[in-house]
């Protein structure tokens, strides 16, 4: 099954897309894991995705903290903390 | 009565007319005491900024605001609630952001508005690019630690 992950603000510039389709692989389980899976994709990711601590993550549009589980998940959105208001 | 209040939440890319949301709440209506608003302008940085680009995610900027507005409905007895969120290029002295909270009292107004805003800012999907005056991109906005400690003093008891 595929997951859409969805970039946004300098995670999105970064790493050069706004959204891209992927299959996980297996032992991918928690959103640390995917964090870090991704980091090993190549150079843009590593440098939007260098400090792992700072990026928030939702999954199908709520946010979650990073040992939540993604099993299920359709949408999965990559971004800064948030600057609005 | 207050679990009737359904917020209207609106998440667009043009301006809103303060003075007509207010009307929007309160018009016809005699049980209303108390109307409290807050609207987020874009400032100039004593002329250095030109403009703000505000990025979102669509979907979710709705989905978001709507869960912080039905805590707020639970929170306080408000009689009426509108929260505007603006995205796309906005320059200084445009609207941003806009919260009008009406209810019997003003306590309860105003708390709900404060929170409101409090929560938006460290919990709503909204990125902040700058532009400079001088041309030059000036680079995404940092949060700030201080809207986070702002949002954390709403927290219940053992949350």
């Amino acid at each position: 099954m595929s997951t859409k992950l969805i970039y946004f603000a300098w995670v999105r510039e970064r790493i050069g897309k706004p959204e891209e389709d992927v299959e996980l692989p297996s032992g991918i389980e928690t959103v640390a894991d995917l964090l870090r899976w991704l980091k090993s994709r190549g150079e843009q990711y590593e440098n939007a995705l260098q400090y792992p601590d700072v990026i928030r993550v939702a999954i199908n549009q709520e946010h979650v903290g990073h040992r939540e589980k993604i099993a299920g998940a359709r949408e999965i959105a990559l971004f800064p903390p948030m600057t609005g208001g | 009565m207050a679990g009737a209040v359904v917020p209207a939440i609106r998440i667009q890319r043009q301006d809103f007319d303060v003075a007509a949301e207010i009307a929007g709440l309160t018009k016809g209506r005699t049980d209303i005491g108390a109307v409290v608003t807050f609207s987020g302008l874009c400032r100039d940085e004593q002329g250095a900024l030109s403009a703000l680009e505000l990025e979102h995610y669509p979907g979710m900027a709705e989905a978001e605001i709507g869960r912080i507005a039905a805590e707020a409905v639970e929170r306080w007895p408000l009689q009426g609630l509108t929260v505007i969120h603006r995205h796309g290029k906005i320059v200084p002295g445009e609207n941003i952001v806009l919260v009008v909270a009406a209810s019997l009292h003003r306590r309860a107004a105003f708390e709900a508005a404060n929170f409101l805003m409090d929560y938006l800012k460290s919990r709503a999907p909204f990125w902040k690019k700058e532009h400079l005056a001088d041309g030059s991109e000036g680079g995404w906005v940092e949060a700030k630690e201080a809207d986070d400690q702002a949002a954390d003093r709403w927290k219940k008891q053992g949350e």
